[in-house]
């Protein structure tokens, strides 16, 4: 790892390990900045935040900040892959997704253009700022574009890898980022595969399928459900669009039934998703957590996945609910 | 410096030449936008013949010129240019807007036709432009791209935003040619939205800004010169001109922004572009 003064080490040493995704983006940049002379960087006056900065110090030749002008912003990287570049543009999720939506599909996903939005701040954990900030809409409105290529990070060390991934995939690339520290799920020796599910523990009585921060709540939630003699099956499903339907028909025929977790809208998010390929290969009961159709607030991010039932607690109590529709 | 009595000859021809394709192509799909390319089809021929590199064979030089449709609804001129530079088979402009066809009814990039950028959705252009200029820059090219916008694109918020960062970044290479024909589609700028003066806007966001007048082919050569030429900030060229020119029932209409003429109509606007006899019956059969 590359360290700088601008980046904090990823890890503080202190266990369990936490770290942001945000700041496994800006390490992931600056080995991209070194290996890819193609690689620019662009973005909206929040490059200390996004991790933006440290690429733009190393690389200023190659770092726009283009100012409070997400839509701007957009509409230039596509200009830039167009003429052979891999474009990553970076801002809050809110306003890379929520502002530049139109340029995403008419300037980079229509001409099938190689930029790749890697926005932080996404969801509830982005606490305090409260609903104005918590982007909690962002995977939907991504994933229905055709073409537009889905990658939801499950901590700091998928983060890391997902970036460096969607540099060589073909494409637009959407990488969903937090700006709190989370737990980190993954050894160093994990392999982040794009378009492939990835189990992170086997169990027949359900299958648990979460993505982002969520994936650290169903691990800890398996493991209560466990002493309960309940035992889960849990899937990382950090590719979202194209989504491992195979992954997905294998978890309702062996567990028949499925609960996902997700830090976003459960209208168009994950659940939604997980729940088109089930109907369309083995419908199985399903229950999903995740925002049922209400805005963020204040407070802190755990707080708020706990309040919005989000946490390993919250899953439990779900899980429990699902079980009994099966075995109704 | 005016044009030789030969060079401008050939621009006139090939404007013209945009103005029956565009009356055709439009008549043949019954639908589309035939005001907007009759009117900028003094500065589109003048651009394409005279400073654009682009040709068949300069078609895949990574470093070739650039060009940018922002108003993608006046495209049927766009094809006809494109046309007129061998890049799409003649026969295949009256395939415009039909299913299957590779004349969408707005620009979807299509490298082997020259198009370089999906446009239709207006306000988007000039930053798309701006990102290619600052790849040309970046790759030490004298690479120049051109951006056609209008006065009602000049309604949408994102130029503006793209305004301040070409003039920010000294896009120098980059020049937007702005069809201000007073007209959008509810009709007349002074009755739906008033953009004012475009050159002193533009001038006020740090750009190199030029009144123009988008018929005289001299003054816009001129123009397109002094773009070149500047080599601090982006130009942007306000070329004032008269919707449908050159049809007298289309001039400074709105109506006829985005509605197809039919067979009467057609033939009426062909006859004025000079076309008659066999060749009309050829053209209308």
């Amino acid at each position: 790892m590359i360290a700088t003064p601008e980046l904090a080490p990823l890890f503080d040493g202190v266990e369990p390990r936490k770290a942001a995704t945000r700041n496994a983006y800006g390490e992931a940049l600056l080995e991209l900045g070194a290996s890819n002379p193609d690689v620019v960087v662009l973005d909206a006056d929040l490059s200390g935040s996004t991790k933006t900065k440290a690429f733009g110090k190393a690389h200023p030749e190659r770092f726009f900040n283009m100012g409070v002008a997400e839509a701007n912003m957009i509409g230039v990287a596509a200009g830039l892959a167009s003429q052979g570049k891999v474009a990553f543009a970076s801002s809050f999720a809110m306003f890379a997704t929520g502002k530049a939506f139109e340029q995403i599909r008419q300037s980079v996903c229509v001409p099938e253009l190689n930029v790749k939005i890697c926005a932080t701040h996404a969801g509830l954990t982005v606490g305090e700022d409260g609903k104005s900030h918590q982007m909690l809409e962002d995977v939907t409105i991504m994933r229905v574009i055709p073409g537009m290529q889905v990658i939801v990070p499950a901590d700091a060390v998928e983060a890391h890898q997902a970036v460096l991934a969607a540099a060589e995939i073909p494409g637009p690339v959407y990488v969903r980022l937090s700006r709190a520290s989370t737990p980190v799920v993954f050894s160093d020796d994990y392999r982040f595969e794009f378009g492939k599910a990835a189990m992170l523990r086997d169990g027949g009585d359900l299958a648990i399928v979460a993505m982002g921060v969520t994936v650290a709540a169903a691990l800890e939630a398996a493991d209560t459900l466990s002493t309960m003699g309940i035992e889960a099956r849990v899937l990382n499903m950090s590719t979202i669009s194209p989504m491992d339907s195979d992954a997905i028909e294998s978890a309702a025929r062996d567990c028949g039934a499925i609960l996902t977790a997700e830090e976003h809208q459960e209208n168009g998010g994950l659940g939604e998703a997980v729940a088109q390929a089930v109907v369309r290969t083995h419908p199985v009961p399903m229950e999903m957590c995740g925002m049922n159709g209400s805005f963020g607030q204040s407070g802190t991010g755990d707080e708020l996945l706990a309040h919005y039932g989000l946490d390993a607690a919250g899953l439990v109590a779900r899980a429990q609910q699902l079980l009994k529709r099966k075995q109704a | 410096m005016t044009l030789s009595q030969a060079d401008r000859a050939a621009v006139e021809a090939a404007a013209r030449q945009i103005r029956i394709d565009t009356v055709r192509m439009v008549h043949a799909a019954a639908c589309g936008h035939p005001g907007g390319p009759i009117g900028m089809a003094d500065f589109m021929a003048t651009l394409f013949l005279r400073h654009m590199n682009l040709s068949p064979e300069t078609l895949h030089r990574p470093d070739r010129d650039r060009f940018v449709l922002g108003n993608g609804h006046t495209c049927a001129g766009y094809y006809s240019i494109l046309s007129q530079k061998g890049l799409i088979p003649r026969d295949e402009l009256l395939t415009f807007r039909k299913l299957g066809s590779r004349l969408q009814g707005h620009p979807h990039r299509t490298p082997d036709m020259g198009i370089d950028f999906s446009t239709g959705s207006l306000g988007n252009s000039l930053s798309v432009s701006l990102g290619m200029a600052l790849a040309a820059k970046s790759n030490g090219w004298d690479t120049r791209v051109y951006s056609a916008s209008s006065d009602g694109e000049s309604q949408e918020g994102q130029i503006w935003e793209a305004a301040t960062a070409a003039a920010h970044y000294g896009a120098s290479n980059l020049t937007v040619l702005v069809d201000f024909n007073n007209v959008q589609i509810d009709g007349h700028m002074r009755d739906v939205m008033d953009v004012r003066d475009l050159r002193e806007k533009y001038e006020a966001f740090g750009w190199h800004a030029l009144d123009v007048d988008g018929h005289d082919i001299d003054a816009i050569d001129a123009a397109l010169v002094a773009a070149r030429e500047e080599t601090a900030r982006p130009s942007a060229l306000i070329c004032h001109t008269l919707i449908g020119k050159g049809v007298s029932f289309m001039e400074d209409q709105p109506g006829w922004h985005g509605v197809a003429p039919g067979d009467e109509d057609a033939r009426k606007a062909l006859a004025e572009l000079g076309i008659e006899g066999a060749e009309l019956e050829a053209m209308m059969a």
